[in-house]
Protein backbone atom coordinates (compact mmCIF):
# COMPACT_ATOMS: atom_id res chain seq x y z
CA UNK A 1 0.00 0.00 0.00
CA UNK A 2 2.87 2.50 1.08
CA UNK A 3 4.06 1.75 -2.59
CA UNK A 4 1.93 4.08 -3.75
CA UNK A 5 2.96 7.65 -3.98
CA UNK A 6 -0.61 8.97 -3.54
CA UNK A 7 -1.08 7.16 -0.32
CA UNK A 8 2.20 8.45 1.00
CA UNK A 9 1.42 11.53 0.27
CA UNK A 10 -2.11 11.36 2.12
CA UNK A 11 -0.59 9.69 4.77
CA UNK A 12 2.32 12.68 5.10
CA UNK A 13 -0.56 15.73 4.97
CA UNK A 14 -2.72 13.15 7.04
CA UNK A 15 0.17 13.65 9.95
CA UNK A 16 1.31 16.66 9.56
CA UNK A 17 -1.72 17.91 9.91
CA UNK A 18 -2.81 16.24 13.56
CA UNK A 19 0.97 17.51 14.58
CA UNK A 20 -0.15 20.99 13.63
CA UNK A 21 -3.97 20.98 15.12
CA UNK A 22 -2.75 21.47 19.04
CA UNK A 23 0.32 23.32 17.98
CA UNK A 24 -1.65 25.47 16.19
CA UNK A 25 -4.29 26.22 18.48
CA UNK A 26 -1.17 27.70 20.72
CA UNK A 27 -0.02 30.04 18.47
CA UNK A 28 -3.50 31.12 17.80
CA UNK A 29 -4.28 31.65 21.56
CA UNK A 30 -0.53 32.91 22.29
CA UNK A 31 -0.40 35.61 19.13
CA UNK A 32 2.47 33.28 18.01
CA UNK A 33 1.13 33.74 14.18
CA UNK A 34 4.99 35.74 13.22
CA UNK A 35 6.69 33.57 15.68
CA UNK A 36 5.61 30.36 13.30
CA UNK A 37 6.30 31.98 10.15
CA UNK A 38 10.05 33.29 11.28
CA UNK A 39 10.87 29.56 12.68
CA UNK A 40 9.32 28.33 9.56
CA UNK A 41 11.09 30.66 6.92
CA UNK A 42 14.46 29.44 8.57
CA UNK A 43 13.77 26.27 7.42
CA UNK A 44 15.32 27.65 3.80
CA UNK A 45 18.30 28.29 5.68
CA UNK A 46 18.34 24.96 7.52
CA UNK A 47 18.48 23.79 3.69
CA UNK A 48 21.01 25.05 2.27
CA UNK A 49 23.41 24.37 4.80
CA UNK A 50 22.12 20.78 5.13
CA UNK A 51 22.91 20.53 1.41
CA UNK A 52 26.21 22.25 1.70
CA UNK A 53 27.09 20.04 4.99
CA UNK A 54 25.50 17.03 3.06
CA UNK A 55 23.84 16.09 5.73
CA UNK A 56 20.02 14.88 6.11
CA UNK A 57 17.64 18.13 5.14
CA UNK A 58 15.31 16.79 7.81
CA UNK A 59 18.11 17.30 10.57
CA UNK A 60 19.54 20.61 8.78
CA UNK A 61 16.04 21.84 9.13
CA UNK A 62 15.29 20.58 12.76
CA UNK A 63 18.53 22.27 13.88
CA UNK A 64 18.31 25.72 12.04
CA UNK A 65 14.31 25.63 12.86
CA UNK A 66 15.08 24.95 17.07
CA UNK A 67 17.96 27.62 16.90
CA UNK A 68 15.54 30.45 15.58
CA UNK A 69 12.63 29.58 17.62
CA UNK A 70 14.83 29.69 20.80
CA UNK A 71 16.30 32.93 19.48
CA UNK A 72 12.82 34.34 19.21
CA UNK A 73 11.38 33.25 22.38
CA UNK A 74 14.68 34.77 24.25
CA UNK A 75 14.41 37.85 22.58
CA UNK A 76 10.55 37.99 23.54
CA UNK A 77 10.66 38.37 27.02
CA UNK A 78 13.29 41.31 26.57
CA UNK A 79 10.90 44.07 25.78
CA UNK A 80 11.65 44.16 22.05
CA UNK A 81 8.67 45.66 19.91
CA UNK A 82 7.99 41.67 19.16
CA UNK A 83 6.19 42.82 15.72
CA UNK A 84 8.96 44.25 14.19
CA UNK A 85 12.12 42.19 15.21
CA UNK A 86 9.87 39.00 13.92
CA UNK A 87 9.05 40.61 10.59
CA UNK A 88 13.02 41.28 10.39
CA UNK A 89 14.01 37.60 11.56
CA UNK A 90 11.65 35.63 9.58
CA UNK A 91 12.34 37.59 5.84
CA UNK A 92 16.44 37.65 6.70
CA UNK A 93 15.75 34.19 7.55
CA UNK A 94 14.67 33.51 4.43
CA UNK A 95 16.53 35.42 2.27
CA UNK A 96 19.39 34.15 3.46
CA UNK A 97 18.61 30.84 2.76
CA UNK A 98 17.76 31.37 -0.84
CA UNK A 99 21.31 33.42 -1.46
CA UNK A 100 23.25 30.76 0.62
CA UNK A 101 21.31 28.11 -2.18
CA UNK A 102 22.35 29.90 -4.88
CA UNK A 103 26.29 29.37 -3.48
CA UNK A 104 25.72 25.68 -3.87
CA UNK A 105 26.64 25.74 -7.49
CA UNK A 106 27.93 22.10 -8.04
CA UNK A 107 24.34 20.60 -6.89
CA UNK A 108 21.14 21.07 -8.86
CA UNK A 109 18.81 21.94 -6.41
CA UNK A 110 14.78 22.61 -6.94
CA UNK A 111 14.15 25.09 -4.46
CA UNK A 112 10.32 24.85 -5.31
CA UNK A 113 10.44 21.91 -4.06
CA UNK A 114 11.44 23.40 -0.62
CA UNK A 115 9.76 26.53 -0.99
CA UNK A 116 5.96 25.09 -1.80
CA UNK A 117 6.71 21.57 -0.65
CA UNK A 118 6.50 18.27 -2.16
CA UNK A 119 4.21 16.03 -1.16
CA UNK A 120 3.93 13.73 -3.87
CA UNK A 121 7.84 12.77 -3.97
CA UNK A 122 7.47 11.67 -0.21
CA UNK A 123 9.62 8.55 0.15
CA UNK A 124 8.62 5.69 2.89
CA UNK A 125 12.34 7.01 4.83
CA UNK A 126 10.28 10.49 4.82
CA UNK A 127 7.12 9.03 5.94
CA UNK A 128 9.12 7.49 8.39
CA UNK A 129 10.48 10.53 9.86
CA UNK A 130 7.12 12.38 9.39
CA UNK A 131 5.61 9.67 11.74
CA UNK A 132 8.28 9.92 14.47
CA UNK A 133 7.85 13.79 14.76
CA UNK A 134 4.28 13.53 15.11
CA UNK A 135 3.74 11.24 17.34
CA UNK A 136 6.75 13.22 19.19
CA UNK A 137 4.46 16.78 19.12
CA UNK A 138 1.11 14.75 19.60
CA UNK A 139 2.59 13.00 23.10
CA UNK A 140 4.28 15.98 24.27
CA UNK A 141 1.59 17.94 23.82
CA UNK A 142 -0.48 15.95 25.44
CA UNK A 143 1.84 15.16 28.58
CA UNK A 144 2.13 19.23 29.04
CA UNK A 145 -1.74 19.94 28.11
CA UNK A 146 -2.57 21.47 31.29
CA UNK A 147 0.57 22.91 31.88
CA UNK A 148 0.75 24.36 28.45
CA UNK A 149 -3.04 25.45 28.54
CA UNK A 150 -2.50 27.09 32.19
CA UNK A 151 0.69 29.08 31.21
CA UNK A 152 -0.97 30.56 27.95
CA UNK A 153 -4.21 31.84 30.49
CA UNK A 154 -1.42 33.57 32.54
CA UNK A 155 1.73 32.92 33.46
CA UNK A 156 0.84 34.60 36.83
CA UNK A 157 -1.30 31.83 37.26
CA UNK A 158 0.74 29.17 36.15
CA UNK A 159 3.12 29.87 38.28
CA UNK A 160 1.09 30.37 41.57
CA UNK A 161 -0.15 26.89 40.73
CA UNK A 162 3.53 25.80 40.27
CA UNK A 163 3.94 25.19 36.57
CA UNK A 164 7.14 27.01 35.07
CA UNK A 165 5.94 28.97 32.32
CA UNK A 166 9.13 29.78 30.47
CA UNK A 167 9.76 25.68 30.29
CA UNK A 168 6.15 25.29 29.00
CA UNK A 169 7.08 28.04 26.30
CA UNK A 170 10.12 25.81 25.46
CA UNK A 171 7.87 22.73 24.73
CA UNK A 172 5.99 24.92 22.14
CA UNK A 173 9.40 25.95 20.89
CA UNK A 174 10.91 22.47 20.08
CA UNK A 175 7.33 21.27 19.15
CA UNK A 176 7.23 24.12 16.42
CA UNK A 177 10.67 23.33 15.22
CA UNK A 178 9.80 19.40 14.89
CA UNK A 179 6.55 20.46 13.00
CA UNK A 180 8.58 23.01 10.59
CA UNK A 181 10.92 19.74 9.66
CA UNK A 182 8.41 17.85 9.35
CA UNK A 183 5.66 19.94 7.24
CA UNK A 184 8.82 21.40 5.25
CA UNK A 185 8.06 18.55 2.17
CA UNK A 186 4.48 18.61 2.47
CA UNK A 187 3.55 22.39 2.45
CA UNK A 188 7.15 23.68 1.87
CA UNK A 189 8.54 26.60 3.94
CA UNK A 190 6.29 28.91 3.11
CA UNK A 191 3.77 28.14 3.58
CA UNK A 192 3.98 25.95 7.31
CA UNK A 193 2.67 28.61 8.65
CA UNK A 194 -0.96 28.46 7.27
CA UNK A 195 -1.17 25.15 7.57
CA UNK A 196 -0.66 25.69 11.69
CA UNK A 197 -2.99 29.07 11.80
CA UNK A 198 -5.63 28.20 9.33
CA UNK A 199 -7.28 25.36 10.42
CA UNK A 200 -7.36 26.55 14.23
CA UNK A 201 -8.67 29.87 13.24
CA UNK A 202 -11.33 28.13 11.11
CA UNK A 203 -12.22 25.39 13.89
CA UNK A 204 -12.79 28.22 16.44
CA UNK A 205 -16.10 29.77 15.80
CA UNK A 206 -17.46 26.26 16.87
CA UNK A 207 -15.84 25.16 19.67
CA UNK A 208 -16.43 25.80 23.76
CA UNK A 209 -13.61 23.89 24.98
CA UNK A 210 -9.37 24.29 24.12
CA UNK A 211 -9.96 20.44 23.65
CA UNK A 212 -12.74 20.98 20.99
CA UNK A 213 -10.92 23.56 19.38
CA UNK A 214 -7.74 21.15 18.56
CA UNK A 215 -10.24 18.16 17.55
CA UNK A 216 -11.80 20.29 14.82
CA UNK A 217 -8.86 21.70 14.11
CA UNK A 218 -7.27 18.66 13.24
CA UNK A 219 -10.09 17.25 11.01
CA UNK A 220 -10.08 20.93 8.90
CA UNK A 221 -6.25 20.31 8.94
CA UNK A 222 -6.68 16.74 7.56
CA UNK A 223 -9.89 17.63 5.62
CA UNK A 224 -7.60 20.61 3.06
CA UNK A 225 -4.62 18.11 3.20
CA UNK A 226 -6.11 15.49 1.62
CA UNK A 227 -8.90 17.71 -0.15
CA UNK A 228 -6.06 19.41 -1.82
CA UNK A 229 -4.43 16.20 -2.73
CA UNK A 230 -7.26 15.43 -4.32
CA UNK A 231 -7.70 19.08 -6.26
CA UNK A 232 -4.30 19.31 -6.91
CA UNK A 233 -4.72 15.46 -9.13
CA UNK A 234 -7.74 17.18 -10.71
CA UNK A 235 -6.51 21.20 -11.48
CA UNK A 236 -2.67 19.57 -12.05
CA UNK A 237 -1.91 22.46 -9.71
CA UNK A 238 0.99 22.63 -7.24
CA UNK A 239 0.21 20.48 -4.07
CA UNK A 240 0.94 22.52 -1.08
CA UNK A 241 -0.85 25.93 -2.14
CA UNK A 242 -3.69 24.08 -3.16
CA UNK A 243 -3.81 22.57 0.68
CA UNK A 244 -3.28 25.65 1.94
CA UNK A 245 -6.17 27.21 -0.54
CA UNK A 246 -8.58 24.48 0.43
CA UNK A 247 -7.74 25.57 4.09
CA UNK A 248 -8.44 29.28 3.37
CA UNK A 249 -11.98 28.35 1.59
CA UNK A 250 -12.80 26.20 4.66
CA UNK A 251 -11.92 29.14 7.08
CA UNK A 252 -14.03 31.56 5.08
CA UNK A 253 -16.99 29.16 5.29
CA UNK A 254 -16.26 29.16 9.36
CA UNK A 255 -16.42 32.80 9.58
CA UNK A 256 -19.54 33.16 7.51
CA UNK A 257 -21.35 30.46 9.50
CA UNK A 258 -20.40 31.93 12.45
CA UNK A 259 -21.50 35.18 11.13
CA UNK A 260 -24.97 33.32 10.01
CA UNK A 261 -25.17 31.89 13.44
CA UNK A 262 -24.72 35.08 15.13
CA UNK A 263 -27.01 37.30 12.81
CA UNK A 264 -30.11 34.63 13.10
CA UNK A 265 -29.23 34.93 16.94
CA UNK A 266 -29.22 38.86 17.75
CA UNK A 267 -32.84 39.24 16.27
CA UNK A 268 -33.97 37.07 18.41
CA UNK A 269 -32.40 38.64 21.83
CA UNK A 270 -33.24 41.67 20.73
CA UNK A 271 -37.01 40.54 20.52
CA UNK A 272 -37.16 38.98 23.66
CA UNK A 273 -36.07 42.62 24.97
CA UNK A 274 -39.09 44.26 23.99
CA UNK A 275 -41.14 41.58 25.39
CA UNK B 1 7.66 27.66 61.54
CA UNK B 2 6.02 30.77 59.27
CA UNK B 3 3.97 29.82 56.15
CA UNK B 4 6.30 32.36 54.39
CA UNK B 5 9.16 34.35 55.72
CA UNK B 6 10.50 37.23 53.58
CA UNK B 7 13.93 38.78 55.22
CA UNK B 8 15.65 41.87 53.95
CA UNK B 9 14.15 41.42 50.21
CA UNK B 10 14.86 43.99 47.58
CA UNK B 11 13.47 43.98 44.18
CA UNK B 12 14.88 46.30 41.34
CA UNK B 13 13.13 45.94 37.86
CA UNK B 14 14.71 48.04 35.04
CA UNK B 15 17.34 49.39 37.35
CA UNK B 16 14.46 50.70 39.27
CA UNK B 17 14.56 50.27 42.92
CA UNK B 18 10.79 48.59 43.82
CA UNK B 19 11.17 47.26 46.99
CA UNK B 20 13.53 47.51 49.47
CA UNK B 21 14.07 45.95 52.92
CA UNK B 22 10.94 44.09 53.27
CA UNK B 23 10.68 41.73 56.51
CA UNK B 24 7.39 40.34 56.20
CA UNK B 25 6.26 36.89 57.99
CA UNK B 26 2.85 34.96 58.10
CA UNK B 27 1.35 32.56 60.22
CA UNK B 28 -1.13 29.93 59.32
CA UNK B 29 -4.54 31.30 59.42
CA UNK B 30 -4.10 35.16 59.70
CA UNK B 31 -4.85 37.68 57.28
CA UNK B 32 -2.92 40.39 56.38
CA UNK B 33 -3.45 43.07 54.31
CA UNK B 34 -0.99 45.36 51.84
CA UNK B 35 -2.03 48.74 51.41
CA UNK B 36 -0.02 51.55 49.88
CA UNK B 37 -0.45 54.10 47.63
CA UNK B 38 -0.04 53.24 43.54
CA UNK B 39 3.04 52.07 42.18
CA UNK B 40 4.06 51.34 46.24
CA UNK B 41 5.08 47.53 45.21
CA UNK B 42 2.64 46.06 46.55
CA UNK B 43 1.51 43.91 43.72
CA UNK B 44 5.45 43.14 43.07
CA UNK B 45 5.39 42.02 46.34
CA UNK B 46 2.56 39.51 45.84
CA UNK B 47 4.42 38.21 42.31
CA UNK B 48 7.46 37.99 44.57
CA UNK B 49 6.09 35.67 46.45
CA UNK B 50 4.77 33.57 43.81
CA UNK B 51 7.75 33.59 41.72
CA UNK B 52 7.34 35.91 38.97
CA UNK B 53 10.37 38.04 40.28
CA UNK B 54 13.22 37.49 40.91
CA UNK B 55 14.84 39.26 43.90
CA UNK B 56 17.98 41.77 43.82
CA UNK B 57 18.92 40.24 47.49
CA UNK B 58 17.52 38.89 50.48
CA UNK B 59 15.56 36.00 51.20
CA UNK B 60 12.02 34.00 50.77
CA UNK B 61 11.30 31.09 52.59
CA UNK B 62 8.03 28.85 51.42
CA UNK B 63 7.12 26.27 54.76
CA UNK B 64 7.82 22.93 52.70
CA UNK B 65 4.70 22.13 50.05
CA UNK B 66 3.11 25.19 50.35
CA UNK B 67 0.15 25.26 48.37
CA UNK B 68 -0.66 29.00 47.24
CA UNK B 69 -3.94 30.17 45.70
CA UNK B 70 -3.49 33.22 43.71
CA UNK B 71 -6.26 35.63 41.96
CA UNK B 72 -4.96 38.18 40.24
CA UNK B 73 -6.07 41.80 39.75
CA UNK B 74 -7.41 40.78 36.24
CA UNK B 75 -7.46 38.16 33.83
CA UNK B 76 -7.28 39.03 29.93
CA UNK B 77 -8.32 35.70 28.01
CA UNK B 78 -7.38 36.22 24.61
CA UNK B 79 -11.07 35.47 22.52
CA UNK B 80 -9.41 32.71 20.48
CA UNK B 81 -9.43 30.47 23.62
CA UNK B 82 -12.80 28.83 24.22
CA UNK B 83 -12.96 28.35 27.43
CA UNK B 84 -16.10 27.03 29.63
CA UNK B 85 -16.24 28.00 33.46
CA UNK B 86 -15.59 24.03 34.04
CA UNK B 87 -12.92 23.96 32.09
CA UNK B 88 -10.96 26.91 33.65
CA UNK B 89 -11.70 25.58 37.47
CA UNK B 90 -9.69 22.31 35.86
CA UNK B 91 -6.85 24.04 35.09
CA UNK B 92 -4.56 22.49 35.89
CA UNK B 93 -6.21 19.73 37.97
CA UNK B 94 -9.60 18.33 37.61
CA UNK B 95 -11.93 18.03 39.83
CA UNK B 96 -15.38 15.97 40.25
CA UNK B 97 -18.55 17.91 38.80
CA UNK B 98 -19.70 17.76 42.54
CA UNK B 99 -16.57 19.60 43.96
CA UNK B 100 -17.37 22.55 41.08
CA UNK B 101 -20.82 22.66 41.40
CA UNK B 102 -20.37 23.25 45.17
CA UNK B 103 -17.38 25.70 44.57
CA UNK B 104 -19.47 27.91 41.98
CA UNK B 105 -22.59 28.10 44.88
CA UNK B 106 -20.06 29.01 47.39
CA UNK B 107 -18.98 31.92 45.00
CA UNK B 108 -21.98 32.92 44.62
CA UNK B 109 -22.44 32.44 41.49
CA UNK B 110 -24.31 28.78 41.14
CA UNK B 111 -24.97 27.94 36.90
CA UNK B 112 -22.37 29.48 35.30
CA UNK B 113 -20.49 26.46 34.81
CA UNK B 114 -21.00 25.95 30.89
CA UNK B 115 -20.67 30.04 30.10
CA UNK B 116 -17.93 31.27 28.21
CA UNK B 117 -14.89 32.48 30.31
CA UNK B 118 -14.58 35.64 27.96
CA UNK B 119 -18.80 36.47 28.10
CA UNK B 120 -18.07 36.39 31.83
CA UNK B 121 -18.98 39.96 33.66
CA UNK B 122 -15.66 41.30 35.62
CA UNK B 123 -17.34 40.75 38.97
CA UNK B 124 -18.40 37.15 37.54
CA UNK B 125 -15.06 37.16 36.60
CA UNK B 126 -13.41 37.99 39.81
CA UNK B 127 -15.92 35.27 41.79
CA UNK B 128 -14.93 32.22 39.39
CA UNK B 129 -11.18 33.15 39.90
CA UNK B 130 -11.77 32.76 43.75
CA UNK B 131 -13.51 29.86 43.47
CA UNK B 132 -10.36 28.21 41.22
CA UNK B 133 -8.28 29.47 43.92
CA UNK B 134 -9.74 27.63 46.44
CA UNK B 135 -10.15 24.16 44.70
CA UNK B 136 -6.67 23.72 45.35
CA UNK B 137 -6.76 24.19 49.51
CA UNK B 138 -4.54 26.61 49.54
CA UNK B 139 -2.10 26.96 52.82
CA UNK B 140 -2.32 30.51 51.74
CA UNK B 141 -4.56 32.74 49.26
CA UNK B 142 -2.60 36.13 47.74
CA UNK B 143 -5.06 38.34 46.34
CA UNK B 144 -4.40 41.27 44.28
CA UNK B 145 -7.11 44.04 44.50
CA UNK B 146 -9.55 41.48 44.19
CA UNK B 147 -12.73 42.68 44.21
CA UNK B 148 -11.98 45.36 41.26
CA UNK B 149 -14.66 45.35 39.04
CA UNK B 150 -17.23 44.13 41.80
CA UNK B 151 -20.19 45.94 42.68
CA UNK B 152 -21.25 46.69 46.69
CA UNK B 153 -22.73 43.39 47.27
CA UNK B 154 -20.33 41.37 45.57
CA UNK B 155 -17.39 43.02 47.75
CA UNK B 156 -19.29 42.51 51.17
CA UNK B 157 -19.85 38.96 49.66
CA UNK B 158 -16.30 38.50 48.66
CA UNK B 159 -14.91 39.18 51.79
CA UNK B 160 -17.38 37.21 53.86
CA UNK B 161 -16.40 33.93 51.97
CA UNK B 162 -12.63 34.96 52.29
CA UNK B 163 -13.73 35.05 56.54
CA UNK B 164 -15.11 31.84 55.76
CA UNK B 165 -13.05 30.08 54.26
CA UNK B 166 -10.50 30.87 56.54
CA UNK B 167 -12.44 29.56 59.16
CA UNK B 168 -12.83 26.38 57.11
CA UNK B 169 -9.44 25.49 55.84
CA UNK B 170 -7.60 27.66 58.41
CA UNK B 171 -5.60 29.14 55.29
CA UNK B 172 -3.35 32.16 55.88
CA UNK B 173 -4.47 35.15 53.23
CA UNK B 174 -2.16 37.91 51.85
CA UNK B 175 -4.13 40.63 50.00
CA UNK B 176 -3.64 43.76 48.39
CA UNK B 177 -6.74 46.52 49.02
CA UNK B 178 -7.71 49.91 48.52
CA UNK B 179 -10.86 49.73 50.52
CA UNK B 180 -9.68 50.26 54.14
CA UNK B 181 -13.08 50.37 55.62
CA UNK B 182 -13.28 46.47 54.64
CA UNK B 183 -9.44 46.12 55.31
CA UNK B 184 -9.53 47.60 58.74
CA UNK B 185 -12.40 44.84 59.81
CA UNK B 186 -10.83 41.76 58.55
CA UNK B 187 -7.85 41.93 58.90
CA UNK B 188 -5.61 40.79 61.93
CA UNK B 189 -2.45 42.84 60.47
CA UNK B 190 -2.38 45.62 57.76
CA UNK B 191 1.17 46.46 57.05
CA UNK B 192 1.37 49.72 55.07
CA UNK B 193 3.82 49.63 52.18
CA UNK B 194 5.50 52.63 50.28
CA UNK B 195 8.36 50.52 48.41
CA UNK B 196 9.65 49.73 51.90
CA UNK B 197 7.29 48.86 54.64
CA UNK B 198 6.69 51.65 56.73
CA UNK B 199 4.78 50.53 59.50
CA UNK B 200 3.02 47.04 60.18
CA UNK B 201 0.65 46.16 63.31
CA UNK B 202 -2.80 45.70 64.22
CA UNK B 203 -5.44 47.84 62.14
CA UNK B 204 -5.99 49.97 65.11
CA UNK B 205 -2.11 50.70 65.84
CA UNK B 206 -1.52 51.28 61.83
CA UNK B 207 -3.88 54.12 61.82
CA UNK B 208 -2.71 55.42 64.63
CA UNK B 209 0.76 55.54 63.91
CA UNK B 210 2.46 59.02 61.84
CA UNK B 211 3.53 56.79 58.71
CA UNK B 212 0.06 55.60 57.66
CA UNK B 213 -1.10 59.21 58.76
CA UNK B 214 1.45 60.45 56.16
CA UNK B 215 0.55 58.23 53.45
CA UNK B 216 -3.37 58.20 53.77
CA UNK B 217 -4.31 61.39 55.27
CA UNK B 218 -5.43 61.45 59.30
CA UNK B 219 -9.16 61.77 57.84
CA UNK B 220 -9.29 57.62 56.99
CA UNK B 221 -9.40 56.93 60.48
CA UNK B 222 -13.01 58.03 61.11
CA UNK B 223 -13.48 54.83 58.38
CA UNK B 224 -12.14 52.58 60.92
CA UNK B 225 -14.22 53.76 63.88
CA UNK B 226 -17.58 53.50 62.03
CA UNK B 227 -17.03 50.29 60.52
CA UNK B 228 -15.83 49.00 64.17
CA UNK B 229 -19.48 49.01 65.26
CA UNK B 230 -21.14 49.34 61.77
CA UNK B 231 -20.83 46.09 60.57
CA UNK B 232 -24.46 45.04 59.59
CA UNK B 233 -25.00 48.74 58.20
CA UNK B 234 -23.18 48.96 55.14
CA UNK B 235 -25.21 51.21 53.69
CA UNK B 236 -25.28 53.48 56.40
CA UNK B 237 -21.41 53.62 56.87
CA UNK B 238 -20.87 54.25 53.05
CA UNK B 239 -22.68 56.90 52.82
CA UNK B 240 -20.80 58.40 55.93
CA UNK B 241 -17.40 57.32 55.60
CA UNK B 242 -15.14 59.79 54.55
CA UNK B 243 -12.12 60.47 51.68
CA UNK B 244 -10.51 57.47 50.41
CA UNK B 245 -12.95 54.76 51.49
CA UNK B 246 -16.05 57.61 50.43
CA UNK B 247 -14.63 57.97 47.31
CA UNK B 248 -14.13 54.24 46.87
CA UNK B 249 -17.53 53.58 48.05
CA UNK B 250 -19.79 55.78 46.37
CA UNK B 251 -18.25 54.05 42.58
CA UNK B 252 -19.54 50.98 43.66
CA UNK B 253 -22.73 52.54 44.75
CA UNK B 254 -23.19 53.68 42.02
CA UNK B 255 -22.31 50.18 40.04
CA UNK B 256 -25.55 48.74 41.95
Amino acid sequence: MLDDFLVRAALAGFGVALAAAPLGCFVVWRRMAYFGDATAHAAILGVALSLLLSTSVFAGVLVVSLLMATLVSLLSGRGYAMDTLLGVMAHSALAFGLVAVSFLSGVRVDLMAYLFGDILAVAPQDLALIAVGVLLVVGLMGWRWSALLTATLDADLARASGIDPKREQLVLTLSLAVVVAVAVKVVGALLIAALLIIPAAAARPFCRTPEAMVLLAAVVGAASTTGGLQAAYWFDTPTGPTIVCLAAVLFVLSSFVALLKRKLARPAASSDALR
Amino acid sequence: MPLLSIDDLHVALGGHCILENIDLHIDRGEVVTLIGPNGSGKSTLLRVIIGAVQPARGQLVREQGLTIGYVPQRLAIDPTLPLTVARFLNLPRRHSSRVLRQALEQAGVPGLMQHQVTDLSGGQLQRILLARALLEKPDLLLLDEATQGLDYRGTADFYRQIEAVRRELGCAVLMVSHELHVVMRTSDRVVCLNRHICCQGTPERVVASPAYQGLFGAGTGDALALYRHGHDHDHFTAASAPSTADASHQGANVNA
